[in-house]
């Protein structure tokens, strides 16, 4: 058993042990093709640092929480998330370690590398991997060059990985994960070799950009494309591509530069370099006995073969398995700089606009006929919103995930959502409304009068001064009947609200956590001064760009319900009118068009009826723990509130734990009376764990069926730090 | 007949080579038994076990200190009855707090390493059993007790 080899003393059968991508460049320096000096660190290397560490059976500990197909993508990046943490912060055993070292310090005398990964699942019939693992360019020092070798190894367990190797049915259990380790060629201009085109098998492809081939494989820089003929091996066309950046070899790693003027209108390859390239993949095509996709690079005059792999037969449309998708789920830092971009100066605005216009409109003015085509109108604009939700807002989210990604990388905290700290205290929209709402529970708590009024409901004569405060609670955020009604009925009708605030009143007030302000420059400072120069910049950025993110998460659906109440209005004077048509059978014909809009629009969420415990044959079935995901770390005991409809909410006392399907910002007045959150739904990032972990609540998400296995009631405790609700006494 | 020092060998080896035991609590008269992932120390004047705070096991102990651990080799086959051992432990149970905690956590996560997060979670109790009697059944039939001196 050995833990790595070089290309030079590979042989065929090395392939299970060396992934596809090892042995290919082992067998190509065989065969005299020029590759980069390369070791592979073998699938025994990993099969022991898990085994040694642990980690074999944590991860599967994790992986299995609850049933891998129970689970939304949201709850799987969590889980690959703690995973990749594990990798981060479990040293590699001295004696493995020890022989690693020994044999990159011998090998490559202390110049940089590139960090690839080699599974050998990658190399299984009709799957690709490529670019669901992950490569890291421009690695220098040998402890560099470890810890890259982990993130590798955490790569097999990336949520697109994850995803993709479910999808295609390999077995998780079985998963290994080679890594080669390679010279790196600072090439002058690189790119991809296709001997055989996917659409045209009498046809190849070239395609080059200048530097290094990192933008070409991540989409960064757009590459020039040449078009073969296979048999003349000559040039068919040649697609220019607008030149305006290259990726080059900084300190660490790479980045993306501006492309110098004078190569702007010169194409990467000459002709002659064209043909070339193609040459060498008919030669590698020759040599494996099958078409092959090359990746290559030419520095000075010399051509070298940087990996080589068959091409699946299949063309990409006919191929798709979903990698794509997966792909797709991991946004660049550019793409969503442009993301913001467009939805802070453009989108918000513009929906801030758009819900300002319909408030506006004056409904008790408009004929019947009008006001049938106003609604059919503001449906119109509520689904455009809702769609630029989806298409927008969802994705910008990313933003998060990938300050999270940076964060762990350069942090390696013990907690992994530990970012999340220096996301918080933005100014959300939920948590100003809260703060009204707090403000307004003082003035009662303060004045035992208003107290007493809205108690016994005489509000006739309640303070000026008070009621001009509820009125600017109103005005902003409307007065939560259209939350605790579902949206069917937001009438003018404070009741919910002076419920709620009464309840508060009674109690101590929950604000915020403040305490974590100073623990959050500290953070910040740590986190900022693992780079240098213009990494350190990125980074500054990274963090701007993710609070930016992580405060839309909450705010978009503030917004978005503004626009949905206006729709709601429009709706509710129709039925008020269809019901006063009632009374008189002449104006009849126009209540029936408006009646005809209005029942097309009334569709709600129909909620689950709880689980009823009726002995089956002498048994009876009761939940005693229920397993989720942690999102917010605490431990917490109290009744159980079970959000079965959203007057629910109303109801709401202190000391509770919220139980819901899926909290949205609309509802979250209700935590600063909460003990703890429970939520149906899973992930970190959800508006339930975004709003409890502001308040410093513990939190369990994506517990199923959580509505209907807890009953109202219900002694339930919260523990936040495994992600376990528990039903019933607890001993706390 | 196996001296004492040959008695505590087989003891240590039985508690190296088995992940789990058994733990038998009670609560008011009635007896709760569950599974838990154990280590014991060299000397088998303790034995280790991490549970979370809000289970039964450790409602229990927390009003009634007194436990039963029960390790033993079976393998699941008919072979057992002759082949296995069993060992009963009795004594009596406490949470044990920082820094005490810190140096036997090591020693229990040497052994269950996939247990880290579960472990060093704040909502765990790490309990320390201090074994007063061993009661060791081999043989089927064959009991042999072992007294700790307190």
């Amino acid at each position: 058993m050995s833990w790595i080899i070089s290309t030079e003393n590979m042989r065929r059968e090395d392939g299970h042990r060396v992934g596809g991508k090892g042995l290919a460049l082992g067998l190509l320096a065989r065969g005299g093709f020029a590759v980069p000096k390369t070791l592979c660190v073998t699938c025994e290397a990993y099969q022991a640092y898990v085994s040694q560490t642990g980690l074999r059976e944590r991860i599967l500990l994790e992986l299995n929480r609850k049933a891998f197909k129970d689970m939304r993508w949201e709850e799987i990046w969590d889980c690959a998330t703690r995973i990749r943490n594990m990798f981060l912060r479990k040293p590699i055993p001295s004696d493995l370690a020890a022989q690693l070292k020994d044999a990159i310090d011998t090998f490559f005398k202390g110049k940089a590398v590139v960090v690839r990964s080699s599974a050998p699942e990658e190399d299984e019939a009709a799957s690709s991997f490529a670019g669901l693992h992950e490569s890291y360019v421009n690695i220098q020092g040998t402890d560099a060059i470890l810890k890259h070798i982990a993130k590798v190894w955490a790569s097999l367990w990336s949520d697109a990985a994850l995803l993709y190797r479910q999808e295609i049915g390999l077995d998780i259990q079985k998963s290994a994960m080679a890594v080669v380790i390679q010279e790196i060629i600072v090439g002058d201009k690189s790119g991809v070799a296709f001997s055989q085109s996917p659409n045209d098998t009498s046809q190849g492809v070239i395609e080059s950009v200048y530097g290094l081939n990192q933008g070409l494989v991540d989409g960064a820089v757009e590459p020039d494309r040449w078009i073969l003929d296979r048999r003349k091996k000559t040039i068919i066309s040649h697609t220019p591509a607008e030149r305006k950046q290259m990726v080059i070899a900084g300190e660490s790693g790479v980045r993306l530069d501006a492309l110098p003027q004078q190569l702007a209108n010169v194409p990467p390859l000459n002709t002659q370099e064209a043909r070339h390239v193609f040459q060498l993949a008919l030669e590698a095509e020759n040599y494996f006995n099958s078409p092959q996709d090359l990746e290559w690079t030419f520095r000075h005059n010399d051509l070298v073969v940087l990996q080589s792999r068959p091409i699946t037969t299949l063309s990409p449309q006919q191929h798709d398995d979903g990698r794509s998708w997966y792909l797709s789920l991991h946004r660049s830092f550019e793409n969503l700089k442009g993301l913001r971009q467009k939805i802070e100066d453009e989108l918000i605005p513009a929906m801030i606009n758009a819900a300002d216009e319909l408030a506006r409109q004056e409904l008790t003015v408009l004929s019947d006929q009008d006001l049938a085509a106003e609604i059919n109108r503001r449906w119109e604009i509520n689904q455009k919103w809702t769609n630029i939700y989806w298409e927008q807002f969802i994705p910008y989210a990313h933003g998060i995930r990938l300050f999270g990604q940076v964060y762990n990388d350069a942090v390696q905290p013990e907690d992994p959502y530990e970012f999340i700290d220096l996301l918080t205290r933005t100014e959300m929209a939920s948590l100003q409304r809260n703060q009204m709402l707090a403000d307004l529970a003082d003035c009662i708590r303060n004045k035992p009068s208003v107290a007493e009024a809205l108690r016994t409901g005489q509000t006739e004569g309640l303070d000026p001064q008070f009621l001009a405060a509820v009125d600017r609670f109103v005005q902003r955020f409307g007065d939560l009947t259209c939350a605790v009604t579902g949206g069917t009925q937001c009438e003018q009708d404070s009741e919910a609200l002076y419920k709620i605030l009464l309840e508060m009143a009674a109690h101590p007030s929950l604000q915020p956590a403040r305490s974590s302000l100073n623990d959050k420059a500290a953070l910040q400072e740590n986190f900022l001064n693992s780079f240098d120069g213009q990494q350190k910049q990125t980074a500054i950025e990274l963090l701007g760009l993710a609070r930016s993110s992580y405060q839309l998460r909450d705010d978009d659906n503030i917004y978005l319900g503004r626009i949905e109440a206006q729709l709601l209005a429009a709706v509710r004077e129709a039925r008020q009118r269809i019901d006063a048509h009632f009374q008189g059978a002449s104006e009849k014909k126009i209540a029936d068009e408006l009646r005809k809009v209005v029942e097309s629009l009334d569709h709600r969420p129909q909620f689950q009826p709880p689980y009823k415990q009726k002995p089956q044959d002498g048994f009876i079935v009761q939940a005693r723990q229920l397993i989720g995901q942690p999102a917010g770390p605490g431990l917490a005991k109290g009744p159980a509130r079970v959000i079965q409809h959203t007057a629910d909410l109303a109801e709401f006392k202190y000391g509770e734990i919220l139980i819901c399907d899926a909290v949205d910002p609309n509802m979250t007045f209700v935590v600063p009376l909460a003990a703890g959150v429970v939520e149906r739904r899973g992930g970190m990032l959800i508006h339930g764990a975004i709003i409890a972990r502001e308040y410093g609540l513990p939190c369990v998400t994506g517990i199923p069926d959580a509505t209907r296995l807890i009953q109202n009631g219900d002694q339930v405790t919260v523990d936040g730090y495994l992600g376990i609700v528990t039903i019933g006494s607890s001993g706390l | 007949m196996e001296t004492s020092a040959e008695i505590r060998d087989r003891l240590r080896n039985l508690f190296e080579s088995q992940k789990l035991a058994v733990v038998a609590t009670q609560t008011g008269g009635q007896p709760y038994a569950s599974l838990v992932a154990f280590v014991a120390t060299d000397d088998l004047r303790h034995i280790f076990f991490v549970t979370a705070r809000t289970t039964r096991k450790f409602s229990n102990l927390r009003s009634n200190p007194r436990v039963a651990v029960l390790v033993n080799s079976g393998i699941n086959q008919e072979s057992d009855f002759h082949d296995a051992i069993s060992i009963t432990v009795t004594g009596s149970a406490e949470e044990i707090k920082d820094p005490e905690r810190q140096a036997f956590l090591e020693l229990y996560l040497s052994k269950h390493p996939y247990l880290e997060d579960f472990a060093r979670s704040p909502s765990c109790a790490f309990v320390r059993v201090a074994a007063r009697s061993y009661y060791m059944v081999q043989n089927f039939q064959s009991v042999m007790e072992f007294h700790i001196d307190q």
